[in-house]
């Protein structure tokens, strides 16, 4: 318990909150990278995943795209690209907006195609143009699956901008490094429950907009399905396909 | 190729130390992750524990808790042993939800109908429900098994060697062949280990393939989306 203490009387330092290489600094680094790479990533999978999942075309290439990649070791993309690119923020950027693009694309895919087949015929009986269908009818409807796949992605950025600091000087994980030359076991597990703890703050977040955009008719509908045998039936695989790894 | 044929020797080796860390790792979060998920599957108030549980250790980013965990168990950053322990416990957090969903699957008319003819709960359970969640198990493995060799890799930062360290070198000497070769070994290992899954999987669960077509009794469905690439 003892390394707990020191490690909590660095993070509570306030000498290690100051400075271009403070805590404050670090962190604000971590969640600037982390949102400018989510949100590079989200203009780029959302749409063609929600293309796929509502056209059905090019299902096989989203399967492949998110199951593939998913395999990629994340040390050695973000290595290749800092060889390519150089030193700087160029190199982990574009590793991770490439990591993060399959939870997205899959999210965004199995969001779309969740929504019953019945449901978007009655849509469309009711006269509901095309444009009405997805944003009135699929979107909501699959919108939760989809934030979940943000949610997913948000975390493999968060985690995977720790080992960008092995490339370039940003984020949180520099503590990390910097501790492991100076042997300071304090400083890196201070870091270490503090990345853990942005962890779970925004995994919580998104946890709780996933409630938040799940509509009432789909809460209700689930509910009333629970402990039946059908609703349970398709669930181990699906989620095989919009769940990343731990990262 | 040429720096591949140079250290070819080099890659081999850490492809075993490679194996060496994952494997155990695999093997023992599969199998501590059965009876979990069989808890959370029977009772009620245990899933919703258990489960939310996984989903924290889920979010956990590895680098942190390769650093975090040494100050719990004892163990020195920079052994395996560490690296193995955290690795089970990703593959605990993946797998649970799965072998609760693959015994969910089972359905209640077996279980009855095994308890008919006279099984007692021990009986049920091997004889019984583990088989039948048998396929759900297998792409659950499949999802440790693909996550927990790219993982690994994690590990050379912070000096556990593994194909990762092919990484942290090639950037280091500025060789892009070593990390190219790092990545495609990482996969490759984590194609075979995966395809050896499945293969154990087909032989000891024979009737999951076989059924598979004929789509005839509630266990089946589940036996064929399983079979899927995960």
């Amino acid at each position: 318990m003892n390394l707990f203490a020191e490690a909590i009387a660095w993070l509570f330092g306030p000498d290690n909150w100051a400075g271009p290489s403070g805590i404050t600094a670090r962190l604000l680094q971590h969640l600037v990278v982390s949102a400018v790479v989510l949100v590079i990533a989200a203009v780029i999978a959302l749409p063609v995943g929600g293309v796929i999942g509502h056209t059905g075309r090019g299902k096989q290439l989203a399967v492949m795209v998110s199951g593939g990649l998913r395999a990629l070791p994340t040390l050695g993309v973000l290595t290749l690209f800092g060889l390519w690119l150089g030193i700087g923020l160029r190199a982990p950027v574009l590793a991770l907006v490439i990591l993060a693009i399959p939870p997205l694309l899959a999210g965004a895919y199995a969001g779309f195609e969740s929504v019953d087949r019945r449901t978007i015929d009655a849509a469309r009986a009711m006269g509901m143009r095309e444009t009405q269908i997805v944003g009135k009818v699929e979107l909501p409807i699959g919108l939760p699956i989809v934030v979940g796949g943000i949610r997913s992605a948000a975390l493999q950025v968060i985690a995977t901008a720790m080992l960008a600091a092995y490339l370039a000087d940003v984020g949180l994980g520099r503590f990390i490094f910097e501790g492991l030359k100076t042997r300071d076991y304090a400083q890196m597990l201070g870091a270490s429950l503090l990345v853990i703890l942005l962890a779970l703050v925004v995994d919580g977040a998104f946890a709780l907009v996933q409630r938040l955009v799940t509509p009432t008719g789909v809460r209700l509908a689930r509910s009333a399905r629970t402990g039946g045998e059908p609703a349970r039936k398709r669930t181990p695989a699906r989620r095989t396909i919009t769940e990343g790894n731990p990262v | 190729m040429n720096w591949l044929v140079q250290n070819v020797g080099l890659v081999g080796e850490l492809l075993l130390v490679h194996l060496a860390l994952s494997v155990p790792a695999i093997i023992l979060s599969f199998v501590i992750a059965i009876p979990i998920g069989y808890l959370a599957h029977r009772q009620r108030w245990a899933r919703g524990v258990l489960l939310t549980l996984c989903g924290v250790l889920y979010a956990i980013p590895s680098l942190a808790l390769f650093i975090a965990l040494p100050a719990i168990t004892g163990f020195g950053i920079r052994s395996p042993l560490n690296l193995v322990v955290a690795l089970t416990l990703y593959g605990i957090a993946v797998m649970v939800r799965t072998a609760a969903d693959a015994f969910d699957a089972v359905s209640p008319d077996t279980r009855l109908a095994a308890t008919a003819v006279g099984y007692s709960a021990a009986g049920r359970f091997w004889a019984v429900e583990l088989p039948l969640a048998g396929p759900v198990l297998i792409a659950g493995l499949r999802v440790v098994i693909v996550s927990t060799v790219s993982l690994v890799t994690v590990g050379a930062v912070i000096g556990v060697q593994s194909l990762g360290s092919l990484f942290t070198d090639g950037f280091q000497r500025g060789i892009v062949a070593e990390i190219v070769t790092g990545i495609v070994a990482t996969m490759l290992l984590a194609l075979v280990l995966d395809a050896l899954s499945v293969v154990a999987g087909r032989l000891l669960l024979p009737w999951a393939r076989r059924a598979a077509p004929g789509r005839r009794s509630s266990a089946q469905p589940v036996a064929v989306e399983a079979g899927e690439p995960a």
